[in-house]
């Protein structure tokens, strides 16, 4: 017999609470469902905005910050560098370090590079504050009326000051281990009989 | 020049092609023209018909009967000490060489490439000092 009357009085209070809801919240469609026309144009919905946002790209696994890389493209191609670290864009912050090679810091996408297994202890190494930013080109050139000007735009003092800063404390790590100072000055290529995907780096 | 080494039973080989490059096995049975039934247990080459274009002759021979089962061959093999025999060979020193230069890394080459520059020129100085000596005489 109790069992019975609590059935009846939960019963009771879901009535209550519809009839709360139709007066409420529901009241609306009621309403909507009793209108004789519909609007003659569709109403326009807000898209979903689409734009991509670049994720920087994963870091291949066999390239950690000391890792000697073999460059493929561009200016530099053939010459062996040193990691640093990946920047937010996903590129790879690289030196050569320039003291030695001539590469200065320098970002390359990790498709253009062949990771070696040599490695560079660089705990010690005190990274300069290097992002994106720092390469991005003023692209308005002063304009000039001599014609002895060439264009050529000075490297800002920030810039020249970390390298040498790098270069300072990279060059005496390279120099402890026999044999990579030479290695880290001298270009990559392949001689006969090497191909490169059989070859181990 | 005669030739020294035969296809024939007993006659210790070398693979150099496909999956078990580099084993050595003994000839058990000669099949056809082209083909040897080979056994090698010490190696792991398992006892098969190969085709002797990709098997090389080695100077070992072991007497066996032709068909002789695996453990006899394994006993022939091991009274004539064949794998010592044979790790002693330049040949294989050659091989393990070889493949040591394959697993190499850049710098490593890179340093070979510099030790065989060093070697060249200790060798080129020597050759230019005798040379010189030579004519001088």
């Amino acid at each position: 017999m109790v069992s019975k009357s609590r059935d009846v009085r939960r019963k009771l209070k879901e009535q209550a609470a519809k009839k709360q809801a139709q007066s409420t919240g529901m009241s609306d469609k009621v309403t909507k469902a009793k209108r004789k026309w519909y609007p003659a144009d569709d109403k326009p919905r807000k898209r979903t905005s689409r734009r991509k946002v670049q994720k920087p790209s994963k870091l291949r696994a066999s390239i950690t910050p000391g890792t000697v890389l073999i460059l493929l493209s561009g200016r530099f191609r053939g010459k062996r560098v040193i990691f640093l670290k990946q920047l937010a864009s996903g590129l790879l912050l690289i030196t050569g370090p320039f003291a030695l090679n001539g590469v200065p810091l320098r970002r390359v996408n990790q498709r253009y590079v062949i990771a070696t297994t040599t490695k560079i202890d660089i705990q010690s190494v005190e990274i300069p504050s290097v992002d994106d930013s720092w390469f991005k080109k003023n692209k308005k050139k002063p304009k000039s009326d001599e014609m002895t000007d060439t264009g050529k735009s000075k490297l800002p003092e920030s810039f020249l000051n970390a390298q040498k800063s790098l270069d300072s404390q990279l060059v005496p790590l390279v120099k402890q281990v026999p044999f990579l100072k030479s290695y880290l000055c001298s270009r990559f290529s392949l001689s006969y009989g090497q191909f490169p995907h059989e070859m181990r780096f | 020049m005669v030739f020294k080494r035969f296809v024939e039973i007993g006659r210790v080989v070398l693979v150099t092609y496909g999956e078990h490059r580099g084993k050595l096995g003994v000839i058990v049975d000669v099949v056809d023209q082209n083909r040897v039934l080979v056994d090698g247990p010490q190696t792991g080459l398992p006892r098969q018909t190969i085709n002797f274009k990709s098997l090389t002759l080695t100077p070992f021979k072991v007497k066996i009967q032709h068909g002789s089962r695996t453990g006899v061959v394994m006993k022939a093999l091991e009274e004539k000490k064949i794998m010592e025999q044979w790790k002693n060979t330049l040949w294989y020193k050659k091989l393990c060489s070889r493949e040591n230069r394959r697993k190499l890394g850049d710098f490593d080459r890179f340093k070979v490439m510099i030790a065989k520059k060093r070697k060249a020129a200790m060798v080129n100085g020597q050759v230019k000092k005798l040379k010189s000596l030579h004519t001088m005489k």
